[in-house]
């Protein structure tokens, strides 16, 4: 865990005071609503079909048990006892009073929370790989990079007013967990030749209504120099990005109008003239920052404890852990996923008592540090192997055991027109459908991986392009109606799906990705073939054909 | 909010109301005939004309300090009853569609 | 339009001039970059101060020949939300070294005025007479800086640093 000094807490309260200063003078009508809607973008406020939504930032994915149940008391007190865990490390309330605001936050900073910069043109919440730090094989851990990141893009006093939103992820590990090559800057930490260590700087992707994968604008910037770096590609980006049309803002459409080449010599050139500055950083700053992150005191325990071997014979535990638990670079250690994705309900959301129950396990079981992945899923990072049964019946409990993680039914959701006022179609309740379509945990293992990801509209939330199967909600004579593509991935080969045929009515969606899924069952090569690589190996054809063969 | 351009375009094709949200909690609110904001569609100024619609948005649109985002959203009459005439204005005016807990 | 400079509202000196209207002989002046840009040199022999409006979508680099003889740059903010003079403000004080009066012009609101100060503003034309009245509480807002810029703030990070170096010290 990061822990947060005198100067970070004092930001974040004087952050409170201000924003608690504009919604003063927003609700006294001094600020007209042109003039405050900027200014509680960047600190999290939308408004949204049915009240004001509230999206409080969760840095690179990393909460204590005690913000957690800051967390559900928030969603008690000021909401409606829910909260909703999103693609990007945040999560969002329904239903917040905007006379409330100052006083959630003000409770917010007491445990080093803030909602700074998590909308608005701006530099948005950095995140990284809910495994960062404990997965085998990472370089090092990308959170002390997006550690440092965070507080460099934090009211940023030159990019806080950028053409369109800016957001950057970071990844350690060969299996990209965290999206890079769909964010507005990707870093890929790796040792170069000389084994120092660095990034490759990817830039330009990002979904939307022109999605685009990021390319790599530098094979190798070192760790010390990666802030000017950064800077120097905001800097030609706040100057050239397009600012006529709020569908061509984004960094992505600058990049694929001046192609990459033109894009990176810009940079450079820029980079160049910055030369050393203070921007650099030195060992010791990068040293100082490591050092506030401390990590759990791990105990010496077996590969495989007796407890771990007596629950072996529980079929319902062996699913599960098959499912839901992943190796830890610690022996006797794993990292437990934790599905938000019960059958039947809204994905990503938990309930105020689920979060509470979550930090007392967190507590008892992982050294209170409770991890938040872009999936919409919840981790503990640190769990003892011999724990691993008493946790499973705590979280079956809960019903926080859904043995569904990368399955069919772990799917991405936007909150859709039930909720947002920029949606066209509903994409909850299609996601509800489908876990039901697919309960049964014996089909959902036998398919394996499949991402199915539901957007609402063309902005893109549930990151529909890069769903394996992905579901866009679109509006047709004032009906439901959604296209579906296939073949699309949001990790290290990262790419767009496909369209698959003609849109489809709100009632046929489930019924398509059936037929969609018995195609795949038929058509893949052998049972361990994914349905990505096989729709890699033979193309949208051979789908297209049985699903629309009959409609 | 709507700009005055915009509002010159306005055409309705039905009954319609102005509707917003409440400025200080975001809850959703019609416009009334008295001037005020209700949380009750029932309550809402019903227009039936385009230039009627403009008057209502421009008045409603002018009160930022009570609701936000001003717009024109149709309705269905029926009988004495007002009910929301699309989908988005549904869900604005009931709540969700969905269940919040698994079933 | 209140003029706030060195953190108080003070008479503005310079005498905006549109680009047909004639320039007075001397006196301090503002005027557009084109008009400038037509013939510098002229201008500059000039009894008066001469200050440039400069637009947000040209490199400053076009300006920087003059900067050592100009005593007013303004940078436009169309509207709060275009973010262009940040950069150009920054570029300007900590590239090229600009010394004068860095102005913020346009939509010029409370809620910026921390960021323009850090970017190198030290003039800001305000749009609202309260947010001019209130310009020295807001610039009290904030007391923890996370990024270096040319304002000379230490940053989040130097202040730990320092104390690392004084603790160690102490031991």
């Amino acid at each position: 865990m990061y822990a947060y000094d005198e100067l970070d807490r004092t930001l974040i309260n004087e952050r409170v005071s201000e924003f608690r200063d504009q919604v003063k003078r927003r609700l006294s009508g001094e600020l007209t609503e042109d003039e405050f809607k900027m200014l509680r973008l960047q600190n999290g406020v939308y408004l949204q079909l049915h009240a004001y939504m509230f999206r409080v930032a969760i840095p690179y994915g990393t909460l204590s048990s005690k913000q957690l149940r800051r967390l559900a008391y928030i969603a008690r007190r000021y909401d409606r006892g829910y909260g909703h865990f999103t693609t990007r490390q945040n999560i969002q309330f329904n239903w917040i009073k905007l006379a409330e605001l100052p006083d959630a936050l003000a409770e917010l900073a007491e445990v080093g929370i803030h909602a700074m910069q998590t909308s608005g043109n701006n530099m948005r919440n950095v995140t990284s790989d809910q495994w960062a730090g404990v997965a085998p094989g990472e370089v090092e851990d990308p959170r002390i990079w997006s550690e440092i990141l965070r507080q460099h893009t934090t009211l940023h006093p030159e990019f806080s007013f950028l053409p369109r939103k800016f957001k950057i992820a970071i990844t350690a590990s060969e299996h990209d967990r965290a999206a890079i090559k769909i964010h507005d800057i990707g870093l890929r930490l790796h040792k170069n030749a000389d084994g120092e260590t660095g990034f490759e700087v990817l830039v330009g992707g990002g979904l939307g209504r022109t999605p685009f994968i990021a390319k790599t604008i530098k094979p190798f910037v070192a760790g010390r120099d990666i802030l000017s770096y950064v800077e120097a590609i905001l800097r030609v980006y706040n100057q050239y990005g397009r600012r006529d049309n709020i569908y061509k803002a984004r960094i992505k459409i600058l990049v694929h109008e001046l192609g990459i080449e033109k894009f990176a010599r810009e940079v450079d050139e820029e980079w160049r003239q910055m030369g050393h500055s203070a921007l650099t950083l030195d060992h010791s700053v990068i040293e100082e920052v490591r050092s506030r992150f401390s990590y759990p005191a791990y105990e010496k325990l077996p590969h495989m404890p007796d407890e771990l071997k007596q629950a072996a014979h529980d079929p319902l535990f062996e699913r599960w852990r098959k499912n839901s638990v992943a190796p830890h670079k610690v022996q006797g250690y794993s990292i437990v996923t934790l599905s938000l994705k019960p059958v039947g309900g809204p994905p990503g959301d938990a309930t105020a008592d689920q979060m509470d129950a979550i930090a007392d396990l967190a507590d008892k079981y992982s050294f209170g540090e409770i991890r938040v992945g872009h999936e919409q899923n919840l981790a503990l990072p640190h769990v003892a192997k011999r724990d691993l049964p008493q946790l499973w019946k705590a979280l079956d409990r809960l019903g926080l055991a859904t043995p569904n993680v990368n399955l069919v039914t772990d799917i991405i959701a936007c909150p859709g027109l039930d909720y947002c006022s920029l949606a066209n179609a509903r994409s909850i309740p299609i996601a509800q459908e489908l876990t039901r379509r697919f309960a049964n945990h014996d089909t959902a293992d036998m398919i394996g991986r499949l991402h199915i990801n539901i957007s609402g509209c063309i902005n893109a939330c549930g990151h529909h392009h890069v769903g394996h199967i992905g579901i866009l909600g679109v509006e047709k004579n004032g009906e439901e109606f959604y296209q579906i593509t296939i073949g699309g991935r949001a990790d290290e080969n990262a790419q767009m799906g496909a369209l698959i045929g003609p849109a489809v009515p709100y009632a046929e969606v489930a019924d398509v990705i059936e037929d969609i899924v018995e195609a795949y069952l038929a058509l893949r090569d052998r049972p361990e073939e994914l349905f990505v690589d096989t729709v890699k190996r033979l193309g949208v054809e051979p789908f297209k054909e049985r699903v629309y063969a009959t409609r | 909010m709507t700009s005055p351009l915009e509002q010159k375009k306005i055409r309705i094709t039905g009954p319609s109301v102005v509707t917003a949200n409440r400025t200080w909690d975001g809850a959703v609110v019609y416009r009334t005939a008295q001037q005020g904001w209700s949380t009750a569609l029932s309550d809402a100024a019903i227009v039936s004309t385009s230039d009627d619609a403009r008057a209502l948005l421009a008045e409603s649109a002018a009160d930022d300090v009570g609701a936000v985002g001003a717009y024109i959203a149709p309705v269905e009459l029926n009988g004495g009853l007002v009910k929301p005439g699309n989908l988005r204005e549904h869900i604005r005016s009931k709540g969700l569609t969905i269940d919040l807990l698994p079933a | 339009m209140p003029l706030v400079k060195n953190g108080r509202i003070t008479t503005d000196l310079f005498v905006h001039v549109a680009d047909g209207a004639e320039l007075p002989g001397d006196g301090a002046v503002l005027i557009s970059a084109a008009r400038f840009l037509e013939d510098p040199e002229a201008i500059l022999k000039r009894a008066g101060k001469t200050g440039v409006i400069w637009p947000n979508n040209r490199a400053v680099d076009d300006l920087v020949p003059y900067l050592d003889r100009l005593a007013a740059v303004a940078l436009l903010f169309p509207t709060f939300r275009d973010g262009r003079a940040y950069s150009q403000a920054r570029l300007l004080r900590e590239r090229h070294g600009y010394d004068g009066e860095l102005r913020a012009t346009g939509q010029v609101l409370r809620d910026q005025f921390v960021f323009m100060s850090r970017a190198g503003f030290d003039a800001f034309e305000v749009k609202k007479d309260a947010d001019a009245d209130a310009f020295a509480e807001t610039m009290k807002r904030y007391s923890v800086f996370y990024q270096p810029t040319g304002d000379g703030r230490v940053t989040a990070l130097n202040r730990r640093m320092q104390l690392r170096h004084s603790e160690s010290a102490g031991q």
